[in-house]
């Protein structure tokens, strides 16, 4: 006992001397993707294709578009991600972060969009709403109802209060928490696009920014919106439950729930696969992925990856994406965008 | 009759009556929990147990050797690449040949998964002669058929089929052309996007590695540090800040191990993200509290008396230790350990920091690998969009808990067969 005891203690001790060799980094021979929870249902299954044709299969963490920045920005060598996923285009101030860390060279891909619908369970009211609505539902502080120009706390308890047409039911939204990009979507498009329907709320944003947005930005905390946290199926299987409430979620859930839930019109279009990609749907946003040049070559597979995910089988218009619940970008852009990811063209930093 | 007896007589009935609302209490907490078990296991077994089972379509699929552009069926690299969702469409197109159109074709081919293919292709490589041969052959299903078969009528309404779909597969239904098999793929694949070809081997795996690192260092770590404690220690203000602490370890977050093996493990000492050895490390640290205050209690509960004989027959205080105390603490310290483990097991805070919740399809064949354990799978299907996804999370639920029941038992067992009695 004595001395097999005196062996694991001696052997735990050479592991841990070992891993404590500062800056080790190992070599790795599959690629490492990290990035948005909205990208990942895509470039899992462009992985997992890819790794089927006799590669290593990508690992894939999802930690969210700012999550992945930060990861992906600390630099250059195989201890860092090599691609990144975002659900919005990376931010001037993540360029910077990456360039102060040595990642120089990033290629910038838009792979398709996502819209964000909102949808109740199939038993309720399919109803149709605006983005005005929408603000005047969700929001903080909302023009007094009176019709003078200032802002209340929101008064309205019933969709029938925000617009006549709308049912008499209780205003209950669930939706993602503030870490989510859906969120940040969310709130930009949709309830910001609402906000600006309102000529002397708009005319704050010249004035003061920042009083702007935390108008047009804010989300109401009376238990209206009800975080349902960062799983949008438990927000379908609420919704199911619940036919009076409305939920909040990327297009992929409602596609692959279709007879469960149905979504809203919003300003009057229906969230399909043709509006979205088309832009005629008003909630819809643009989907990336930022790849680090230094890393190809250095890590097998990766023009490999870029390659399988801009082919028209994947990302096409009847690609295998598309059958998950991706909206293709327009014929040309997609070849465009094809050209300009298989060649990793770099980014200046002008584009953002 | 005295006094007292008579004052005896008067009240036994209150306390009996007490007694028996004493005893009921106990009773009814013990009902609440078995409650509580067998709701849980309820509703995950009526969730979970459809995804054991999986459907198949029998199709006579042709290697045709054009269609699928392989000449040599021994090139690794052709195989690879061969059509074989092509061979698939012919032979569904030869099954239904009154089906015309883009669209319909696209709708008639999604009934058979994107996995037959490999299946088609792993097949070819085992025997080269079946190029140009046709062999009637059982195919894995889309899930989406898959879900519809196995519905029931009302159920079939909400389907994501669509009417033509439904009526093949329901033709297909009919004629025994397709049938129910034990979902195999489920014990013997890694993680896919699609449900009909996602297991939990991968996650199976990526626990046992983390396990087996977390048990090499925290069982000695954590004997050896009971024993010092118990045995050699001074007992002055030092090592009681050292208990303090060590009790205070064992309530913190776990997350907080995460953050720590994130800047340190990872940050610092340079390992790789995702693997089961910074996995293993991490959950040492949260097992480490468990292990040592287990075993100090396993320690102390050896009667003194032992010690002193042995002391009174020359053995030396490490030898008392060595050839007395520890193996008659041994097995409360093993129990310790395996709770420790089972804990351990089910944990994925911590992991989350590390970059061990990923999609991770390749199978982990050392702690040195990629991988993902049991609960992060867990996370990972009940938030996939696919609607068979639930299911699939019930099953590996259930697979997590058999596992901690093993671990469980097997703690009761062993204390129970090397306990001593004094």
């Amino acid at each position: 006992m004595n001395f097999k005891m005196k062996a694991t203690l001696a052997g735990a001790a050479a592991a841990l001397a070992m891993a404590s060799v500062p800056g080790t980094a190992m070599a790795r021979d599959t690629i490492s993707i990290v990035g948005s929870s909205t990208v990942y249902p895509f470039a899992t299954v462009v992985a997992e294709r890819f790794g089927r044709t006799g590669n290593a299969t990508p690992k894939i963490e999802s930690t969210g578009s700012g999550g992945g920045m930060k990861l992906f920005c600390q630099g250059v060598g195989t201890q860092h991600p090599d691609i990144t996923n975002a659900s919005r285009r990376m931010k001037k101030s993540e360029f910077e972060l990456c360039q102060s860390n040595g990642v120089k060279d990033i290629t910038e891909v838009k792979v398709g969009y996502d819209g964000i619908v909102i949808a109740n369970s199939v038993k309720g009211e399919q109803i149709d709403l605006s983005l005005r609505d929408i603000f005047l539902a969700l929001a903080k502080d909302v023009p007094n109802p009176d019709g003078s120009e200032e802002l209340v706390a929101n008064p309205y308890k019933t969709w029938k209060e925000v617009n006549p047409a709308l049912p008499n039911t209780k205003i209950e939204v669930l939706g993602p928490p503030p870490t989510s990009g859906t969120r940040d979507a969310f709130n930009e498009l949709a309830i910001e696009g609402g906000c600006k329907t309102f000529p002397w709320l708009k005319a704050i944003k010249d004035e003061d920014k920042s009083k702007y947005k935390a108008i047009c930005r804010s989300v109401r905390e009376d238990g209206a919106y009800v975080e349902a946290g960062e799983n949008d199926n438990l927000i379908v299987q609420k919704l199911e439950k619940n036919p009076a409430a409305y939920g909040v979620f990327g297009y992929s859930f409602l596609d692959q729930n279709r007879g469960v839930v149905q979504a809203a019109n919003v300003d009057g279009v229906e969230p399909t696969f043709d509006a979205i990609g088309s832009g005629d749907y008003p909630v819809s946003r643009s989907l990336f992925f930022y790849v680090k040049k230094a890393h190809v070559g250095v890590v097998p597979g990766i023009e490999g990856y870029v390659k399988e995910f801009t082919s028209e089988k994947a990302w096409g218009n009847n690609g295998y994406l598309s059958e998950k619940g991706l909206i293709p970008l327009g014929d040309d852009l997609r070849k465009s965008m094809a050209k300009q990811a298989r060649s990793l063209k770099s980014m200046t930093g002008e584009e953002l | 009759m005295s006094e007292t007896t008579e004052k005896v007589r008067k009240t036994l009935a209150r306390r009996y009556r007490a007694e028996k609302r004493f005893k009921a209490f106990g009773i009814g907490s013990i009902a609440i929990g078995l409650m509580a078990l067998v709701l849980l296991f309820t509703d995950i077994i009526g969730k979970g147990h459809s995804a054991f089972v999986e459907h198949e379509i029998q199709l006579p699929i042709t290697f045709d050797a054009e269609v699928l552009d392989i000449s040599n069926p021994r090139d690794e690299d052709e195989l690879n690449y061969g059509n074989y969702q092509g061979v698939i469409r012919d032979a569904l197109a030869e099954r239904f040949p009154s089906v015309e159109g883009r669209q319909d074709t696209r709708a008639l081919n999604q009934l058979v998964s994107t996995g037959a293919g490999y299946a088609l292709r792993d097949m070819l490589r085992e025997d080269p002669s079946l190029l140009g041969e046709t062999r009637t052959l059982w195919l894995l299903a889309d899930d989406d058929v898959d879900l519809f078969l196995k519905a029931n009528e009302k159920q079939r309404e909400d389907s994501r089929l669509n009417a033509k779909q439904r009526e093949w597969v329901a033709e297909l239904e009919a004629s025994g052309e397709t049938r129910v098999v034990f979902n195999q793929s489920l014990f013997s694949y890694g993680d896919s996007r699609e449900p009909e070809q996602a297991g939990i081997l991968g996650a199976i795996l990526g626990s046992l590695f983390t396990m087996i690192v977390t048990l090499v260092l925290s069982f000695p770590i954590g004997v050896a540090a009971a024993v010092y404690l118990e045995e050699f220690a001074p007992k002055n203000k030092f090592t009681d800040f050292i208990e303090v602490n060590i009790n205070n370890l064992a309530a913190v977050p776990s997350i907080i191990f995460g953050l720590l093996g994130l800047a340190v493990i990872i940050g610092l000492f340079g390992l790789p993200r995702s693997v089961p050895l910074v996995g293993g490390i991490v959950l040492t640290l949260m097992t480490l509290p468990t292990i040592i205050i287990s075993s100090r209690a396993a320690i102390k509960a050896v009667p003194p008396s032992i010690r002193q004989a042995a002391l009174g027959l020359g053995a030396s205080k490490m030898q008392v230790v060595l050839h007395h105390v520890l193996p008659l603490a041994l097995p409360g310290m093993l129990t310790g350990a395996i709770i420790g483990m089972a804990q351990a097991l089910g944990e994925t805070a911590p992991l989350l920091m590390i970059g061990m919740v990923a999609f991770i399809v390749d199978l982990p064949a050392g702690p040195l690998d990629a991988a993902t354990v049991l609960p992060v799978q867990i996370y990972l299907w009940a938030d996939s969009p696919e609607q068979s996804f639930e299911a699939l999370a019930s099953a590996a639920i259930m697979v997590l808990l058999a596992f901690l029941i093993t671990m469980n038992t097997l703690a009761v067992v062993l204390r129970k067969r090397l306990e001593r009695r004094w």
